[in-house]
């Protein structure tokens, strides 16, 4: 492997599986030598540590910075709540009212006030977490505080953190909107996890379209397969995008699941096949 | 009128299926699927699409290269990344919209009012009609922003419908996760059902549901879909929500006709006279009751 590659695991549905295989995918790369690095992007729930158990060593909280109006310097002008695209702050009576909750922290607001009245402070909305799985394996995650409605500049947080291991694996949250988004752009592969269901196939129309929209080059993988199902088979073929593993759907690996561990590390025959999706997928990306 | 959002924290805990099935148990509904982001409900309930409407959620900036001269202001002011620099190219700069925040400030600040800030089209919405009932829905675009604001959008519809046509529920499948979307779904809504199976990533995510409702005061209750496939966990689950005042409405059993109902279309209930099925009455019948008995408290 020549250069450092960074791999989002993403699916268009949440309860695919895309914990579970982006974990195993991070502890098979470490285990077969990679530097590793497992990035938790899902800020509104993250559950990576529940499987991989890391020791928590670094934390820092994450904020925006957000207007503090000096009501006396403030003539009531208005042009603030004029800029502001968010309703975020509003001048109403001859007094500035802000709503931190509501603000970007675009800076607007700052910059067009002007008699100086705004000044910017930082406000934490999540902390990201780093830590040690032990061999060749960094850990981090970032934690969104329960209330807050904007995850991006968090999720940006943790992808920050990376410092030059081989591999990076981002967990991207489900879904195809902003915070997806923010997980996957700029990375060099994304792994689509998806199930062989209908709403499965749905949702993975909606990620590869996501996908294809950002450039980047990806594959599927079928979680949960049963033989007969075949949609998501049929779909990838159409569409000619690659299938890298079908994951059969077995009663160990959801007990294992349910229980926090990993099928990688439990199960059966589990081992083997990530270590083989781990190669796959760097030889995928690196074409 | 009671509208009923349904959320679970987590993806992937049957929760449109549920809601399949409640929609279909529930007299006079109307339906919202409120999971903009991934919206499911439609391959089972198979809305007729009577109105369409588009959705934009804010706005986005677009530089006009004619009267642009290069001077790399709004470069300097947005805090998006989102514009970007071209080397030896004219303009200079050019704006990625998907990056692009629609905070507005290069365009104010730009000063051969070269930057154009017009309303972006982000998705659309749609009012149909169900073998059950009115539906609203609606189809984000890819990688847009505002989701919440879809959301809010929809519920808004599928109450004046159900207020118009004098329906007594309104039933919303709401999205994943406990970020602006699912807020968007359960503030000022009636009541939540959270759906949720017994795991460890299923009890981590739960809390933080939880959390969430209390937060916004919203009366909520509990139901455990596959609870058969960790009975210490799905104990553990239901202890959990009981201390946090959670009532649980019931338990559903794993089964696979919850994928063979989808493949055909139904909702289980109308799939399937397995004991699934009667798992799934219970649920709705104990959650109206536990309503009721709700409603009735908060009237005398
Ligand atoms: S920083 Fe931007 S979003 Fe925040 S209040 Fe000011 S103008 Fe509004
Ligand atoms: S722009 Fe400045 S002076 Fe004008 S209302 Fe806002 S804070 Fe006050
Ligand atoms: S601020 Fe206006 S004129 Fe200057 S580079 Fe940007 S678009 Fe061009
Ligand atoms: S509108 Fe805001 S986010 Fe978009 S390009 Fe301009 S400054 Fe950047």
């Amino acid at each position: 492997m020549k250069q450092k590659l960074t791999i989002a695991v993403a699916s268009g549905k949440g309860g695919t599986g895309k914990t579970t295989v982006s974990a195993s995918l991070a502890c098979a790369a470490a285990d077969t030598g990679h530097k590793t690095a497992y990035m938790d992007c899902d800020v509104e729930e993250p559950n990576g540590h529940l499987f991989l158990k890391p020791t928590i060593n670094y934390r820092h909280m994450v904020g925006i910075p957000v207007p503090v109006v000096d009501q006396d310097k403030c003539t009531a002008c208005g042009l603030c709540g004029e800029i502001c695209q968010f309703s975020a702050i509003v001048c109403v009576n001859k007094n500035v009212l802000t709503f931190d909750k509501m603000c970007h922290g675009c800076g607007g607001c700052s910059l067009v006030c002007p008699t100086e009245a705004i000044t910017e402070h930082s406000r934490n909305f999540g902390v990201v977490e780093t830590g040690d799985c032990g061999n060749n394996l960094k850990f981090c995650h970032g934690k969104l505080d329960v209330g807050e409605i904007h995850s991006p500049p968090l999720i940006e947080a943790v992808r920050e953190t990376a410092q030059g291991e081989d591999l990076s694996i981002v967990d991207a949250s489900p879904g195809t909107s902003c915070p997806v988004v923010a997980a996957i752009k700029g990375v060099d592969y994304v792994l689509l996890v998806t199930e062989p269901t209908p709403f499965g196939v749905n949702d993975l129309e909606i990620a590869v379209d996501m996908v294809k929209e950002l450039g980047i080059p990806h594959g599927v993988v079928i979680n949960r397969s049963v033989p007969e199902h075949t949609l998501a088979r049929d779909f990838c073929r159409d569409n000619n995008i690659k299938i890298l593993v079908e994951i059969p759907d077995d009663r160990r690996v959801a007990e294992a699941y349910s229980k926090g561990e990993l099928p990688y590390k439990g199960v059966e025959g589990y081992r083997e096949l990530f270590k083989e999706l781990i190669d796959t997928i760097i030889e995928e990306a690196g074409r | 009128m009671i509208e009923i959002t349904v959320i679970s924290g987590k993806g992937g805990t049957g929760k449109t299926s549920l809601v399949a099935s409640l929609a279909s148990l529930a007299p006079k509904p109307a339906v919202a699927d409120c999971d903009v982001d991934a919206a499911d409900l439609h391959l089972v309930l198979d809305p007729q699409i009577k109105e369409s409407h588009d959705f934009s959620g804010g706005k986005l900036a677009e530089i006009i290269p004619a009267r642009c001269n290069s001077c790399g202001k709004c470069y300097e002011l947005c805090r998006f990344g989102a514009v970007i620099k071209n080397e030896n190219e004219k303009p200079a700069y050019t704006i990625d919209p998907i990056s692009c925040e629609g905070c507005g400030v290069c365009s104010y600040f730009c000063p051969e009012k070269a930057i154009a800030f017009e309303p972006a089209i982000n998705g659309q919405w749609y009012i149909s009609d169900t073998r059950y009932g009115p539906m609203v829905h609606a189809k984000l675009g890819i990688a847009e922003e505002n989701s919440g604001k879809l959301v809010a959008l929809v519920r808004d519809q599928a109450k004046k419908i159900a207020e118009n046509k004098n329906l007594s529920y309104i039933i919303v499948d709401g999205p994943p996760g406990i970020g602006c979307p699912v807020i968007a779904s359960v503030t000022g809504t009636d009541y939540v059902l959270i759906v949720t199976e017994p795991t460890l990533s299923g009890e981590h995510d739960l809390e933080r549901v939880m959390e969430l409702v209390n937060y916004f005061k919203i009366p909520a209750f509990l139901c455990l879909n596959k609870h058969d496939i960790n009975p210490t966990m799905s104990d553990k689950i239901e202890n959990l929500a009981r201390n946090a005042g959670i009532k649980v409405v019931g338990r559903i059993r794993y089964d696979r006709a919850v994928t063979e109902a989808q493949i055909k279309k139904l909702p289980l209930v109308e799939f399937t006279d397995a004991p699934v099925a009667t798992d799934l009455k219970n649920v709705w019948n104990t959650l109206i009751q536990e309503i009721n008995s709700l409603q009735k408290g908060s009237h005398n």
